[in-house]
């Protein structure tokens, strides 16, 4: 509590330069039910950061907030200075684009766009030039005149996002909105959403629960889980370097390893490295992308030596299924250790010697994560 | 019940148990030898003629529609800002009074007007047409409030939110966003009020004055005996209730019609 009240009084002090929203430890109750738990962040602006989590993490609530449709229980919103989560959502340059677009019915394409400006009173000309430019920007200057009854979802999508662009916010807000479309369209959604923020420069923060989705659009990730933030960090870092089991689980594909750490090594079933850290059980996560299968034509001796930092081991394939470019194989080691490997499918041997093939892997690839603990 | 013609027969009975009356009530509008007589004697209009000369009638039907148009605006002004409380507001007994707010249905109609009749006596209100309007009025609120309060639950609220996202106030998002959105609801209640005051009787009949309105001036001359003249203004009052019904019937099937169009392409957008 203390630390909260330090923050709010020397928040004009701080510099704002750099970052155009705070949110400071921000907790959100709904009566016994914790949704938010003190979650501290800092959005740079013109940056696009996607809130990821599953459903129930608490990421639409934390959206809300910053809409000002929820009111936090404990923490501040900051924006440039301000404090933002007083303010009524009219009076913040904060727009959203809705999960189910959320267009107005009894208007047209044109009508719904112009709508922000014509509330704040902008002249008809103004008006006009404006909803004419943000409806060529996402291409349905053909569409002005439609109800949006009579247009497909992912038009309605455009035009949504047209309505909130229009007005030229600080912050764009965009809830699941590629949620309802299907998939083809969605990764179209993807590359277009992208290359718009970029090209208008405006701060987006987008709430999906599709890891993939966030990995190709974000230029950050947070990662949230049960109400609080499991790690913040870019597509690259938090798939490489993944702080926590649950962060390493949730994005992408891994194999967790439990080992026992002893005088700078750790002990995995049958896998042994090298590794600088204090004594005691430790827990690793091994993308199956970074195992690699040795062919057999190099085994030529057992004594040929693995390069320093690879570790090798010797395995059975269970099960392989094919995905395309690559195959995902399920191995188990001879101390009985399960294992995920991704390998491109031309490296695979022939189906008649699945027993006792060797793999290795680099000792830093090996990625040291904290345990998550069950939360609820 | 599998044979499709017992089933055809079955359904051709209950429309004739339900329209015959009406059929020949509006035929003996025309007959010539007054009520009685089957079958219908030299088919006139004179009951018609005589119909527009009868001054007490159409008093009684400008009394009956002043009195149902009042009731609406009262019905409505006090029922809109009840349905968006039941629907949005939180507050202690709210369960208790959206079931009480209905109670004014279901109560029949001699207690509503009982019960209205010793409140305007302890009022020391003299009973005239404003007794019947306020009478009518306040049993309809309810009807007011379940079809707007209906709508209220149909309508989507994250457009009321984009529209406090996009800058309006929340009055400017109630008047642009909420009423359109409503405006079905509204209509409906509207003609639904309408059409229930135009004939109602229990409760006028505790709380007319020295004017009557239709329904109470049918049935004092029923009393006196019937003539024509009674089928021939019913036969109206049933043309305009089928005209009124027709509009609302393509009101809404319009609206119903472009929303399922609407879902149909959002379903097809999400297929392809």
């Amino acid at each position: 509590m203390a630390t909260m009240m330090e923050q709010g009084v020397s928040n004009k002090t701080e510099p704002a330069a750099t970052s155009l929203l705070s949110i400071r430890n921000v907790a959100k109750h709904f009566g016994k039910n914790i949704v938010l738990r003190d979650i501290s962040l800092e959005i740079a602006e013109g940056e696009f950061l996607t809130i990821l989590g599953e459903s129930g993490s608490g990421k639409t609530t934390l959206l809300r907030i910053l809409a000002g449709f929820e009111q936090p229980t404990a923490g501040e919103v900051w924006m440039t200075g301000e404090r933002l989560d007083t303010q009524p959502p009219y009076r913040r340059r904060v727009n959203t684009v809705f999960q189910h677009y959320a267009l107005f019915p009894h208007m047209t394409v044109e009508q719904n766009v112009g709508y922000g400006l014509a509330i704040a009173k902008r002249p008809t000309a103004e008006i006009e030039s404006r909803v004419a430019e943000a409806l060529a920007k996402v291409k349905m200057s053909a569409y002005a005149k439609s109800k949006p009854s009579k247009i497909s979802g992912g038009q309605q999508q455009r035009i949504a996002l047209a309505r909130a662009l229009v007005n030229r916010p600080r912050l764009l807000l965009l809830d699941e909105p590629l949620s309802a479309l299907d998939a083809n369209l969605r990764r179209q959604m993807q590359v277009e959403l992208k290359a718009l923020q970029r090209e208008v420069g405006i701060t987006f923060i987008f709430v999906t629960h599709d890891q993939e989705e966030a990995m190709v659009m974000s230029d950050r990730i947070a990662l949230l889980r049960s109400g609080e933030l499991e790690q913040v960090a870019s597509p690259r870092e938090i798939y490489n370097r993944p702080a926590t089991s649950y962060t390493a689980q949730f994005i992408g594909h891994t194999n967790l390893l439990h080992a026992e750490v002893r005088q700078g090594i750790a002990t995995s079933g049958a896998l042994q490295w090298p590794i600088s850290l204090t004594d005691g059980p430790a827990l690793f996560s091994l993308r199956p992308e970074c195992i690699r299968l040795i062919p057999s034509s190099s085994v030529v001796s057992n004594s040929s030596p693995a390069s320093n930092n690879a570790v090798r081991f010797r395995a059975t394939i269970r099960d392989q299924a094919f995905h395309g470019a690559t195959d995902l194989l399920r191995v188990e080691t001879d101390a009985g250790l399960m294992l995920t490997i991704r390998t491109a499918s031309h490296n695979l041997p022939n189906s008649s010697s699945n027993s006792d093939i060797e793999f290795e892997f680099s000792t830093g690839d090996a990625v040291a994560v904290r345990r998550s603990e069950d939360r609820r | 019940m599998k044979n499709p013609r017992l089933l055809t027969l079955h359904a051709l009975a209950v429309f004739s148990f339900l329209y015959l009356p009406i059929a020949v009530l509006i035929l003996y509008s025309f007959n010539g030898q007054g009520v009685g007589g089957f079958p219908p004697h030299d088919l006139t209009v004179n009951w018609y003629r005589i119909l527009f000369n009868d001054g007490p009638i159409w008093d009684s039907v400008l009394n009956s529609l002043l009195v149902a148009a009042a009731a609406m605006l009262i019905a409505l002004v006090f029922g809109i800002p009840a349905a968006l409380a039941l629907d949005r507001a939180q507050f202690p007994g709210k369960a208790l009074f959206r079931r009480l707010v209905l109670l004014p249905l279901i109560l029949p109609g001699i207690i509503t007007g009982l019960s209205l009749l010793m409140l305007f006596r302890v009022a020391d209100m003299k009973l005239s047409l404003l007794t019947i309007t306020l009478g009518h009025g306040t049993a309809l609120i309810s009807v007011a409030t379940t079809e707007v309060f209906a709508g209220l639950q149909k309508l989507n609220r994250a457009q009321e939110e984009a529209s406090l996202d996009l800058g309006a106030t929340y009055w400017q998002t109630f008047w642009r966003i909420t009423v359109p959105n409503l405006k079905l609801s509204i209509i409906g209640a509207a003609l639904l009020i309408f059409t229930l005051s135009m004939d109602e009787i229990a409760v006028s009949f505790f709380l007319i004055g020295r004017d009557n309105t239709l329904p109470l001036e049918i049935w004092g001359r029923l009393r006196r005996g019937i003539t024509p003249e009674i089928n021939a203004i019913s036969t109206i009052i049933f043309m305009f209730s089928l005209i009124a019904i027709i509009f609302w019937y393509r009101l809404r099937t319009k609206s119903e019609l472009s929303r399922e169009i609407a879902a149909g392409l959002a379903d097809a957008a999400n297929e392809c």
